[in-house]
C-alpha cells in the first residue's frame, strides 16, 4: 500500500474543512482533504443549508403569492411539479459543491473520495470510494466530520419516517406530516411542507418552541407558523410510533399524562444532532472525546493530541456552518504558528422560518439565567415604513445592552429578513460599539435596517418613529 | 507502587506550606480521598488521593514547605491493601483539586496594576486560559496578542472602556519603559492573601477615575525619584488683604493667591517649569504657565488645569477656580482640561494636617502641597511677641533628577517670602 506524505490533513470537507484545506493552501501549505462525497460541501451543501434555503425560498413564493391578495393581487393555487422542485434544489447544490471541487483543484488541495481512520498521531489511513485503500502520514491534521440527526429510539426503520436529510430530498408532498421537535431544523422543513401542501403537525417536547431563544422573538414567529400549520403540540412527549406499509400511528402524552393517537402520512424527526467522533480511530491518538461526543479541543481547536485539531460540529456547540469556518481559519492560523485563538463574542444565529428569527451575542434569556443586569431596547416593525411597504409589520428589533458602559453586548430580530439584518448586530457586538455608535450611524431609508438605529435612539428616549411621553 | 508527586494546583503556585497530613501509613483510601491538606499564597486546599489504594509511604511532615511535583507519598495502588498491581508506565494524570477555597476571582481583572513592572506576569501571557469579555475590536485583540499584551490588562479610553489600537500601543510602550527602568523583578507582582479566610469581604469593581489614578500614581511613584520639603509661610498680612477684598458676592480662598505666586516661582525658577525627556538626554523648558489644581470629587481625584495663571487676576482666578471644581463635580471636565499642567497646587488644608508629601503629577517636576494654617507664638529678638501669627504649612515635592536639594529649599523659601508681601498691587490690575 502506498504512502502519501501531507503538511496538513482534513478531513471532512464541509464548511469547516473546506475552509480550513482552503486557507491552508493560501499560506503555503500543501494539503489533502478527505471527505465521502465526490466533492466538497458538506452536510451544510449536500444535506442541509443550501438545499433547504433552496425550499424555502420557494415556500416563501408560495406564501407572498397568498399574501398579495390583501392588496388586491389575486393568483391561483400554485401548481406544485415536485420533480421540477427537487431538480432545480439539486441542480443549486451540485453547481455549489462543483465549484468547490475546482476551487480545491485550482488551489492545488489534494481531494481524496473516502473514509479517513487514524492509524496513530502522525498516520491515517484512507478508505478510498474505489475500494483501494492510502495511508496518509501528516505534519498535523484537522478533523471537521460534522454531525448527524439522532434519530427516535427504538423505532424501526421506515421509508416514512424522515430526518433532517431525507426530508430534504423531497420524494413526495404528504398530505398529512408530524414533524417531531420544534427547534430550528424541524420549524424550517415544516414551513417548506405546509406551503408546498402539506397539513404539517410540529410537535414539541418542552413548553415552547425554539428552545433557548427569547420568547418574545418566537411570540411573533409562533403567531404566524398557527396560520400555516395545521398544529402546534407543546409539552407533549412522543410516546410511541407505528409505522404501518401506508402510514404512521403516533401515540402522544400530553402535560397531564394523558395519551392520544393520531395519524400521518410521514413523520420528520427532528430532535437534535450528534457529532461524528466515532469510528474515526481516535483511540489510536491522543485526542480525547467527551461524554457527549465531541472532541475535547483548547482555545486554538487543538485537541489533546498536539497534531490534531478539531473544528465545527464536532468540536462543540453552536453547531453552525460559519462557526465551524472560522475555527477552520484559526486552526490553521495555530498550525502555521500564529498566536490565534477562537474568542468570538457573537456567534450569529438563524432561523429561517418566516419570520425569521435572528440573533447575535448575549440574549436577554441568558442574561437572566446568569443573573446579569441588561438594557434592552426594542424597536417594534410596525413603526417601520418599509416594513408596512412589505406588508409586514409582525417584527420586531432589539439591542441587549450594558447600563453600565452602554456597550451592545447583543441584538435580536424577528421578522422578513432578520437574517440579513443580524450582521450589523455582530460588528457592533465585535467592534465593542456603545449604542450610541449604533444611533448616530446613518441607516439608509426606506429598510428594515433603520429599525436597529431606532432601537438605538429609542433607548435614549427619542426614536423618531415613536412617541414615547416622557416620565416625570 | 505509585509515586505520588504533588499536583499543579493552580497558575504560578510553585509550592505551598503541608498545613496537615490526613492519611497514615498503612491507610487504604480511595481515590479524590483527601491526602494532605496545603497552603499556599493563594488559596488553602485538600490534595486528593489519585487513585484507590494503600499509604506505603509519606515524605513529607506537617508544616515542611513542598514544591510542586515533589514526590510526597508512595501509594500502592489496588482496592485491598494486598492487591498490588504492577506500576504503571506513567505518572497519572494529576486528579482535580477537590476544593480550592476561594480563589474565584473577577473575569476581568482590574486594570490599575500596582506596579506596571507587577503586570509583566499577567501581561504577557499569551493564551489566557478563557477568553475573557474585553470591549475591543477582533482586529485590536489579535494585535495585542500578538504583541504579547493580554488585553484584558489595558485600558480602554473610548466611550464604554473601548480599546483601541494606540490603547494597546501605549500601554506595551509604558510596560517596555517600566521593565527598563522600574524595581527589580519579584519586588512586586505578589499574589494576594485570601482576605475571606480572616473575615467577610466583598470584591468591588474600581471606577474609570481610580484606575486611572491608580495606573498614573504608580508612574509618577515609579518614575520619578521625589524629595520633599517642608515650609511655613507667615500668612498673617495675607489673611487681612483675603478679607479685605473678599465680599459677601465673592468670597475669596487662599488658592488664587498661592496661583499667583507660584505662577511667578515658575518664572524666576525656570527648571520648576520644566520636563525632562531623558530619551532624548534633554530638558524642556515651557514658555507658558498653566497650573493644575486637585480637586476632590465623590468619584475620586481630578486635576483640571487653568490655563495662563501669570496673565491673570486674583478675581479672575478666583472666578475659575469656583468653575473648574463646579465641573469636576457635575462631571463635565473635559479631557482637554486635564493635560497640559507646569505645575499642580493641592490643598488639603480645609481637612487638616500638619504637613503631607505630595507626589509629583508627572511631566511635571513639582507640586506644591497646603495644609491647614494655625495660629503661632511668634518670637521677636527671642522675646514672646504679644501678636501671634497664622502660619501656613507648604509641602513641595520635586523630581530630584532635574531639581537639586539647594533648588528645592530655595524656590519654596521664596514662595513664602513672597506670600508674606502684601498683596495689594494685585488688585489695582
Amino acid at each position: 500500500m502506498s504512502e502519501l506524505k501531507t503538511q496538513l490533513l482534513v478531513i471532512g470537507a464541509g464548511p469547516g474543512g473546506y475552509a480550513a484545506a482552503f486557507y491552508a493552501a493560501d499560506l503555503g501549505m500543501q494539503v489533502t482533504l478527505v471527505d465521502t462525497e465526490l466533492n466538497p460541501g458538506g452536510v451544510c451543501l449536500y444535506r442541509g443549508c443550501i438545499p433547504s434555503k433552496a425550499l424555502l425560498h420557494a415556500a416563501k413564493i408560495v406564501s407572498e403569492s397568498r399574501d398579495a391578495k390583501n392588496f388586491g393581487i389575486t393568483f391561483n393555487e400554485p401548481r406544485i411539479d415536485v420533480d421540477k422542485l427537487r431538480a432545480w434544489k439539486n441542480d443549486v447544490v451540485s453547481k455549489m459543491t462543483g465549484n468547490l471541487g475546482l476551487l480545491a483543484k485550482s488551489r492545488k488541495v489534494a481531494f481524496i473520495q473516502g473514509k479517513a481512520t487514524f492509524i496513530d498521531s502522525k498516520t491515517a489511513k484512507v478508505q478510498k470510494v474505489d475500494g483501494s485503500s492510502q495511508n496518509v502520514r501528516f505534519d498535523h491534521a484537522i478533523l471537521a466530520t460534522g454531525s448527524r440527526p439522532i434519530p427516535l429510539p427504538n423505532i424501526s426503520d421506515s421509508p416514512l419516517i424522515l430526518n433532517s436529510t431525507t426530508g430534504l430530498e423531497l420524494q413526495t408532498i404528504p398530505s398529512s406530516l408530524l414533524v417531531v421537535g420544534g427547534g430550528y431544523i424541524g420549524l424550517e422543513l415544516g414551513t417548506v411542507y405546509a406551503e408546498l401542501g402539506s397539513a404539517v403537525s410540529v410537535v414539541e417536547m418542552t413548553q415552547g418552541l425554539l428552545p433557548g431563544a427569547d420568547r418574545d422573538l418566537v411570540t411573533v414567529l409562533e403567531k404566524r407558523l398557527k396560520t400555516i400549520f395545521k398544529s402546534i403540540m407543546l409539552g407533549t412527549k412522543v410516546a410511541k410510533v407505528e409505522p404501518t406499509a401506508k402510514n404512521v400511528k403516533v401515540t402522544f402524552e400530553n402535560p397531564d399524562g394523558k395519551t392520544s393517537q393520531e395519524t400521518y402520512d410521514k413523520i420528520l424527526v427532528a430532535i437534535g444532532r450528534k457529532p461524528n467522533s466515532s469510528d474515526l480511530g481516535l483511540e489510536n491518538t491522543k485526542a480525547k472525546v467527551t461524554p457527549k461526543g465531541f472532541v475535547q479541543i483548547d482555545l486554538q481547536r487543538r485537541t489533546t493530541d498536539p497534531a490534531i485539531f478539531a473544528i465545527g460540529d464536532i468540536a462543540g456547540e453552536p453547531m453552525l456552518a460559519h462557526k465551524a469556518s472560522h475555527e477552520g481559519r484559526v486552526a490553521v492560523d495555530a498550525i502555521a504558528g500564529k498566536k490565534t485563538v477562537f474568542e468570538p463574542k457573537a456567534i450569529p444565529a438563524v432561523v429561517f422560518t418566516d419570520p425569521e428569527i435572528a440573533w447575535c451575542g448575549l440574549t436577554e434569556t441568558q442574561a437572566k439565567q446568569e443573573n446579569r443586569t441588561v438594557a434592552v431596547a426594542k424597536f417594534p416593525w410596525g413603526a417601520s415604513g418599509r416594513a408596512m411597504t412589505l406588508n409586514r409589520t409582525d417584527g420586531l428589533t432589539k439591542l441587549i445592552l450594558d447600563p453600565d458602559t452602554q456597550r451592545v453586548l447583543g441584538m435580536a430580530i424577528v421578522g422578513p429578513g432578520a437574517g440579513e439584518l443580524i450582521s450589523e448586530g455582530v460588528l457592533a457586538v465585535e467592534m465593542g460599539s456603545v449604542v450610541e455608535d449604533v444611533k448616530l450611524a446613518i441607516h439608509p431609508h426606506p429598510t428594515t435596517s433603520e429599525t436597529i438605529m431606532e432601537a438605538a435612539e429609542g433607548f435614549f428616549g427619542h426614536a423618531t418613529h415613536i412617541y414615547r411621553p416622557k416620565k416625570s | 507502587m505509585l509515586d505520588f508527586k504533588l499536583p499543579e494546583v493552580g497558575e504560578n503556585i510553585k509550592s505551598g506550606n503541608i498545613v496537615a497530613v490526613l492519611v497514615a501509613v498503612g491507610d487504604v483510601v480511595k481515590k479524590d480521598q483527601p491526602l494532605l491538606e496545603m497552603e499556599t499564597d493563594k488559596a488553602s486546599l485538600e490534595i486528593p488521593s489519585p487513585c484507590d489504594g494503600t499509604i506505603k509511604e509519606i515524605l513529607v511532615k506537617k508544616g515542611e514547605d513542598a514544591k510542586i511535583g515533589q514526590v510526597v507519598m508512595r501509594i500502592v495502588e489496588g482496592k485491598t491493601s494486598g492487591a498490588v498491581k504492577a506500576a504503571p508506565k506513567e505518572t497519572p494524570q494529576p486528579a482535580p483539586i477537590a476544593s480550592v477555597a476561594a480563589t474565584k476571582e473577577s473575569p476581568r481583572p482590574a486594570v490599575a496594576p500596582a506596579a506596571y513592572a507587577a503586570l509583566t506576569q499577567a501581561a504577557t501571557a499569551i493564551l489566557p486560559e478563557a477568553p475573557v469579555d474585553v470591549p475591543a475590536a477582533p482586529s485590536v485583540r489579535r494585535f495585542a496578542r500578538e504583541i504579547g499584551i493580554n488585553i484584558a490588562q489595558v485600558p480602554g479610553t473610548s466611550a464604554g472602556g473601548r480599546i483601541s489600537i494606540e490603547d494597546v500601543k501605549a500601554f506595551a510602550k509604558a510596560l517596555n519603559t517600566s521593565r527598563a527602568t522600574a524595581a527589580p523583578p519579584g519586588a512586586a507582582a505578589k499574589p494576594l492573601p485570601d482576605f475571606a479566610k480572616w473575615g467577610g469581604i466583598e470584591r468591588q469593581p474600581m471606577n474609570n477615575i481610580r484606575k486611572k489614578t491608580a495606573e498614573h500614581m504608580t508612574l509618577c511613584w515609579t518614575t520619578i525619584p521625589h524629595v520633599t520639603q517642608f515650609d511655613k509661610a507667615d500668612i498673617t498680612k495675607l489673611e487681612q488683604s483675603r478679607k479685605r477684598y473678599s465680599s459677601d458676592d465673592r468670597k475669596l480662598t487662599i488658592t488664587p493667591f498661592l496661583l499667583k505666586v507660584m505662577a511667578a516661582g515658575l518664572k524666576t525658577f525656570p527648571e520648576f517649569n520644566a520636563s525632562i525627556d531623558m530619551a532624548a538626554q534633554q530638558i524642556i523648558y515651557k514658555k507658558y504657565c498653566h497650573i493644575g489644581v486637585a480637586v476632590d470629587t465623590d468619584r475620586g481625584l481630578l486635576v483640571p488645569v487653568i490655563r495662563d495663571v501669570d496673565q491673570k487676576t486674583i478675581y479672575q482666578l478666583a472666578d475659575e477656580l469656583g468653575a473648574i471644581a463646579q465641573r469636576a463635580r457635575d462631571k463635565k471636565t473635559s479631557l482637554e482640561e486635564l493635560h497640559g499642567g507646569c505645575m499642580t497646587l493641592t490643598n488639603l488644608g480645609g481637612i487638616g494636617g500638619t504637613q503631607f508629601t505630595p507626589i509629583v503629577n508627572w511631566p511635571e517636576v513639582a507640586i506644591l502641597g497646603v495644609s491647614r494654617a494655625q495660629w503661632e507664638p511668634y518670637y521677636e529678638d527671642g522675646k514672646l511677641s504679644p501678636a501671634p501669627r497664622l502660619m501656613l504649612p507648604l509641602s513641595l515635592s520635586y523630581d530630584h533628577r532635574l531639581i537639586d536639594g539647594s533648588h528645592g529649599a530655595r524656590f519654596l523659601r521664596w514662595v513664602c517670602e513672597t506670600i508674606e508681601q502684601p498683596f495689594t498691587t494685585e488688585f489695582e490690575k
